[in-house]
Order: structure tokens, then sequence, then C-alpha cells
């Protein structure tokens, strides 16, 4: 059955409620399984070796002494992982990236791997892998690794329209914009340019990765991973490993935070290929080390910013030129940065230039918003200083300049409804704008945008005898989706909360649903529940029709019951679902509905944040005092967790402006790879988050929903960067603004 | 109808804004991009969205594009 995903502004009765989370107890308690919780009869450790080297080449691995250590099961090198996908590219860098294929391309990467017996075993057999490697130059820096004599870290790369015969680490150019710069600068009395840089950081999510895989003689094999999306999961294994995609059975645990770094795999198909060569079941569980050394962070940066325009403070023309790095394989996360660069703004002449560029570091992943904050920081950051060089308030001023709906987006299409001028007018109105400075505390603010998008999806709900609904989804929940889908179950059969219980379903379960990714989870998966609601109580309203002897057409559904319509029912009392599911063994057996759907029609959104920062100039370093996001949300169905993200978003970015950063030595290697030297902000460093939700609806969705779980990291960066340029008199730009870096800065300045 | 072309797939075409083509759904709208310009394969291939009047399209191919509608191609977009 087909079913209008229009928005159609009804009015809810639980939608919008602080219900208790489903998986609180589980959680707080102990017993929720995370990634590294299963086990499995005569499991095995598995570990990886990994390359001491940001570049070598790897002229021979001798396995033969681990093999021979009595408990070693089995010992595998990429000679264990041929080409399966016929030479696509994309997923043979993800194959490269699991193990070394001839050359090790950054510090971390994994190079062979054991499974044993214990962990000590397999310890003991990674000291006796003998690997011989002839290091080579490296590049780890974005600017320098786009100089013509850099180190080449992949030979067969050439950039698009480029010179076919010349290898370079330049994978991609990619440009945005419209209207004429040239006029627009001609037409501008203040034109204001600045280079900024914004460094390496890893999303930190508390658990690193972690499965046990297992793979049988009948080629049959299951998966139990943490992860972002085991479908996709399922689907890059199976390519990889040379398998039958319907005979992998891929489970997700509870995942301790992703961010965007569980989205496709690292070393789940090397724990497969272990199993598959020892013919028993394989534990792999990274250390904090290998998460930060041999998974994705997000890019370093290094980005032009140029903007003019006129007395009267409308915005002439900007342009953005934008170098981004990729990591040791080709991506788009500089794309990324070009398309979201301007996207806050209505702007008659933009272009935005990106450059995708290869280092020898760990392959980039995406992290939250992908790409967006950087390129934030630098745009956010020069639109103040406009703002002040014309003399206006920097509120004022991008209200003035800001996108609406009929705007074209500076990345192509124009805008529906859109929520980035209320954001600023609560901004304006804010009660933090008012709260007086005393000294060498600074305030600043900045706006954020995410484009959000939905996918494949694919839901059941199973109605029990009991009247009570199970509720079954194929998006992984990473930010509290469980709780707000149930609502959504809630509010379409008329039930009440405590009677759904939602669950991820495994992969062998429900048809292909695409990642938690794009904040799509409670958009696309609250999609296809309300049509499969709508279903099961089409099948509700047959089986009642069935027990009231009347025909289907004269049942409605109303607040949960089923009503017979009309004069001559007027005898009939209704039925609820649970006096229907009660029946239903005798009425047609069990009562279910399902849907499969593409959930597209996500909608954009924007955020604006306040920060306000005292920085002590003696020692550089940075107390945040208050901070406000303010945030579109469409329609909040849950509004604690639409607050948590926006905590949770606003606190990551904290930490990535202040403090976290990927430190390489001049031999290439990360010199941080822990939580003590790589610094994520502790309860301590953050205070209250304060939050506001603005419900502007979204057109493409049943509920209004749009996406809330990326945009609210977008603006910190700035926001923060702002604030302590406006604390310390200097304009900051380089993130993070560590004490060092402010110091440094002040110093500069005198 | 007038398509407009935003970043790799305008450089893929040498640049060209926006081109003219007849689709009634964006099924046919691949099929003939597909077919008319095979310089666009390879990023037909690793997937492109599809923006009417300002909604983004990933993969509901059978969505119908109005008469008149403001249509984008632009690349495919990931997320965190």
């Amino acid at each position: 059955m087909s079913h209008d995903a229009s928005f159609t502004n009804q009015k809810f009765k639980v939608i919008g409620t602080r219900v208790p989370r489903p998986d609180g107890i589980d959680k707080v308690t102990g017993r929720a399984r995370y990634g590294a919780d299963a086990t499995a009869p005569g499991q095995l450790v598995g570990m990886i070796l990994r390359s001491p080297h940001a570049h070598a080449d790897i002229r021979k691995i001798d396995t033969s002494a681990a093999e021979a250590l009595p408990g070693v099961k089995a010992v595998i090198t990429s000679a264990d992982l041929p080409d399966k996908v016929g030479g696509r590219r994309d997923m043979l860098d993800i194959l490269e990236n699991c193990m070394a294929r001839g050359r090790a391309l950054y510090d971390g990467h994994a190079v062979a791997a054991v499974a044993a017996i214990d962990a000590e075993t397999a310890k003991r057999a990674l000291k006796l892998i003998k690997v011989d490697y002839k290091p080579l130059a490296h590049v780890t820096d974005v600017d320098e690794a786009m100089r013509d004599d850099a180190p080449i870290v992949q030979p067969w790369v050439r950039t698009a329209g480029g010179d076919p015969n010349k290898p370079t680490n330049v994978a991609q150019i990619s440009q945005f914009g419209h209207g004429d710069l040239d006029a627009g600068f001609a037409e501008a009395d203040v034109i204001i340019e600045r280079s900024y840089k914004t460094e390496q950081t890893h999303q930190g999510y508390i658990e690193p990765h972690a499965c046990l895989a297992s793979v049988g003689p009948d080629g049959q094999g299951e998966l139990w991973v943490t992860t972002q999306g085991h479908y996709t999961f399922r689907t890059q294994c199976a390519a990889l490993l040379g398998m039958e995609v319907a005979k992998l059975k891929v489970t997700s645990s509870e995942i301790g935070g992703g961010f965007g770094g569980k989205t496709h795999v690292w070393m789940e198909p090397v724990a497969l290929a272990l199993s598959r060569k020892a013919n028993r079941p394989v534990k792999l569980v990274l250390t904090r080390e290998e998460t930060f050394r041999g998974t994705g962070p997000t890019c370093s940066t290094s980005i032009d910013i140029k903007i003019g325009a006129r007395r009267d403070g409308r915005i002439t023309a900007a342009l953005a030129t934008l170098r981004y790095q990729d990591g040791a394989f080709p991506g788009i996360w500089g794309m990324l940065g070009a398309m979201t660069a301007w996207a806050c703004y209505d702007l008659p002449n933009v272009k935005s230039v990106a450059y995708d560029v290869l280092v020898n570091r760990p392959k980039v992943a995406a992290y939250r918003a992908p790409s967006a904050p950087m390129a934030a920081f630098a745009v956010e950051s020069t639109v103040d200083l406009v703002a002040r060089e014309l003399g206006m308030d920097p509120v004022d001023f991008r209200l003035l300049n800001a996108a609406k709906e009929g705007t074209r987006a500076s990345y192509g299409p124009t805008y529906g409804p859109i929520g980035i001028g209320p954001t600023l007018e609560a901004v304006k109105n804010h009660p933090q704008m008012k709260v007086k400075l005393g000294p060498n505390q600074g305030r600043g603010m900045a706006c954020g945008f995410w484009f959000n998008f939905g996918g494949q999806t694919c839901s059941t709900v199973n109605i029990g005898v009991d009247g009570t609904v199970n509720v079954s989804v194929g998006t992984v929940d990473v930010g509290g989706s469980r709780a707000s889908l149930s609502l959504i179950a809630a509010e379409e059969l008329g039930v009440p909360y405590e009677t759904v219980k939602c669950s991820v379903a495994d992969t062998a379960s429900l048809g292909h649903n695409d990642t938690t990714e794009g904040s799509r989870g409670t958009f696309s998966s609250g999609m296809a529940i309300i049509f499969a609601c709508r279903n099961a109580v089409q099948e509700l309203r047959a089986r009642a029709a069935k027990m009231m002897d009347v025909p289907v057409e004269d049942v409605h559904w109303e607040n949960g019951q089923a009503v017979a319509l009309g004069t001559q029912h007027s005898n009939l009392q209704p039925l609820t679902l649970a006096q229907i599911a009660r029946k239903s063994p005798q009425t047609g057996g069990p009562i279910a509905g399902h849907n499969e759907v593409v959930a597209d029609g996500a909608g954009v959104s924007f955020a604006s944040h306040i920060c306000d920062v005292e920085v002590d100039p003696e020692t550089g370093q940075t107390r945040v005092l208050r901070y406000a996001v303010i945030q579109d949300a469409g329609k909040a169905i849950h509004p604690d967790y639409v607050e948590g993200q926006f905590q949770g978003a606003a606190a990551q970015g904290i930490g990535w402006a202040l403090n976290e950063e990927y430190i390489y030595g001049k031999d290439g290697r990360l010199q941080n790879p822990g939580f003590l030297d790589y610094r994520i902000p502790v309860c301590s460093d953050l205070p209250f988050i304060d939050t506001q939700i603005l419900e502007i609806p979204n057109p493409g969705h049943p509920y209004g929903i749009r996406g809330v779980g990326e945009t609210s990291i977008v603006p910190p960066l700035a926001a923060i960067g702002n604030a302590v340029s406006n604390a310390v008199g200097v304009r900051m730009t380089h993130v993070p603004m560590s004490p060092p870096r402010i110091l440094g800065a002040i110093k500069a300045a005198r | 109808m007038k398509v407009a072309l935003t970043g790799p797939i305008r450089d893929a075409l040498g640049g060209l804004a926006s081109i003219e083509i007849e689709a009634d759904t964006i099924r046919e709208l691949m099929q003939r991009l597909e077919d008319r310009y095979p310089a666009l394969a390879p990023l037909l291939d690793a997937g492109i969205a599809v923006a009417i009047n300002g909604e983004i399209f990933r993969d509901r191919w059978g969505e119908v594009i109005p008469r008149h509608a403001e249509v984008v191609l632009m690349p495919r977009i990931p997320g965190g």
C-alpha cells in the first residue's frame, strides 16, 4: 500500500512528551551488550599487527614463526584477502585500508593479523611476524601534500580533468556557486580576506571498534558488531570476502557512540577472514590506541575566505577555497565543505572551490555533519570580521544576509521553508545575550547548516495477543531512536507508549536499511513505522469488522479503538486494540504491519549558537562560561533526546575548538593516540549547555520531522573562535585554540 | 526542461551550468543522462542526487518531476 509522506499538521497525543528511555536500565546496570560483550564456544582472540612507518614499501612478511607458535590458529596478510570486487575502486580502497597491500600508507596501517587461543598467545604471535619494510618519504600536512615535489601517496591517483600522466595527491577538485564573483567584489565597499587552519580530530566514541566473527566451512557466517549500519557492514564484508549476502547474518550490538566513525568497515573483514581460516569464531577488539591510529578521524583543513559587502550590510560576493586532507584514500570531504560553507546565506555571487588531498594519515571517515564545522569556522569567523568592519552587530548582519524560503542555496537548489532566520531571531532574544561580560571575557555566536537525508528503510510492527506491540527496525539506535520510534508507533496505533517495545533487527530479519547517518534514524524509520502502523490498522479494522459482523468500510480507527460508524451500528461498543488482538487467533491469525520505503525528502537544518568564554591571559587557557544552542529540529518527537543531541554536539565542538588534535611527529607517527594526550572535554570542562528547540515542520515528512543529530556540531568552532577572539582582542585562525596557540596569537599581535 | 548542474557533475560536462532534457520521473532523467552523456557514467554509477523544487532525492527514482519544476543534479551526500 502506498502512503503519502506529506506533512499533515496533525495534533499529537504522545509525540513531544518526555517519556522514560527504554534502554536506560540496561545501560546503567551493565546489562546492555556492546561490541565486546558477545562470546561463542571455542572463540579465538584476534589481534592486528600495524605499521610503525608513515609510508613504507612492504618487501616481505614472514609469518612462519607466528604460525608455528602453539595456540596460534590462523595468521593472515593481504594474500588472504584477494580482490573479490573486480577492481571496484571504492571497495578496493576499503579492503586496502583493512590490510595493507604491498605498501603501508600511514602509521597504524594494518599489515597482518593473528587468531590465537588467548590474548597472551596472540600478542606473542604478533611479535614473531617479521615484516621487511623499506621506508618511503611521507607527507602529513595538507598544504605540503599539494606541492609539486610532495611524496605521492597513491601512484594511481590523477586529478579529474588534470594531466593524465602526472601522479598527484589532489584526488578531486569540486566547485559550487553562482553569480558573477568579480562584479560582486567590484560592488563591495568592504572586502575581508583571511586564511584558517583546523587540525584533525577523532570522533572520540567511548566504545572502541569490536566484533565477534564466525564463518563455517559451509560458507555461512555471522558477525556481531558495534556499527552504525549492520546492513552496510554485511554488504561490504560479503563483497570483500566473496560471500553471498544472504549467508552472512550481521547483528548490531548496543553502540557506545559512532558519530560517523562506524559507518563503514575497518577490521571486521579481517575478523571474518581469520575465522574462515581458523574455522573458529574470532573476537577482535581494538584498543584505544588502535582506534586512534587505525580508524577514521575527520580531516585537517586549510581554508581561505574572501567576503565583500556594501556599507548597507549586504554581502555582494563570497569566495571560499578549501583544502581538506582525506587521509591515504580519496574521499569527498572537501567537496562537502564546499557545499556547506555558504549554505546559511542568501548570496547573489558565491563560489566555493574544494581540493580533496591525500596524505599519509588514516583513511578519513565521516564525523557528525562531516566537513561542515571546519568550513563554518572559516566563514563565520570572517563574517564577524566583516560585521565589525561595517560597524554592525554580528547577529543583525547575519539576519540581513540569512537564507530564507526561496533563496538559491550556494550548493544549487532553492530552499523551501527553513529555520536559519528564526534561530538568529532567537539568538537576539536569548537571555545570555544580555549577561554583562567581565574582564578577559568574550562573547561569540555563529551559524551552521547540515543537509540531513533519509534513504532505504524497512520496518515491521507486530501486535501481540495481549495488545502489546513489537516494532522492528533496521536503523541502529545511536542516539535514542528506540524511544522516539516507540512514541511514533504509540501515536499511530493509539496505545500507551509503555506497551510498545522497539528493537533493532538483525540483517536476516528485515530488508535492507541504510546506515544510521545523515541524521536519518528517526526521520526515515519514523516514516516507515507510521506507514507500517497504518497498514496494521487496516488489518485491525478488518478483524474488528469480523468480530462486530459489519462491513469493514463501516469501521473506523479512532483513539486506539475500532468504531463502527452509522446509526445502524449504534448498539455496537468500540473494540480496543487489545480486545481485537486477543481474538486474533480466531479472526485470521497474527496481526502485523510492514513497510519498506525510500524515505527521501529530508529537510535541511540550521542552528545558531552563543558562547561566552573567559581566557586567562597568563596561561592562554579558555573556560567556557555559558553556551546556548538554538536549532530548528522540525517536530521534536522526544524533546529530551533532541536536547541531548544538541548538547552532545556542542560538547564535541567545544573539545574540537579548544583542545583536540592529532599531533604527528616529523617521522609521520601519531604522537598522542590516547585520551591522556588527546584530551576530550570532561564534565568539569563544560558549562550547562542551554538548548532551545525550534519546530519548523519539514514538509516532506508526515510529522514534520527533520534530522537533529548533526547540525549542532557545525557552529561551535566558529562561535568559540569568535568568543575567544573578542576576549583576547586577536583574531584566532587556527583550531584547536589550545593555550599555546592562544598565547602565541597574543604574542604575535603585540 | 532545464536541469541545473553542480559540482563534479558540472565539471564532468565541461563546466555547463545547465542542460535541456525531458523526463517525467527521476528514473527517466537518469536513463536519458546515461544515454546522452557518457562522461557522466562514473558519477551516475557512484550515485548522484536530484533536487526537485528544493527537495533532495537520492534513491526514490519513481518520483514524478512536475512541469516547470526546478531540477538540480548534485552529488550524493553521506552523513556522520
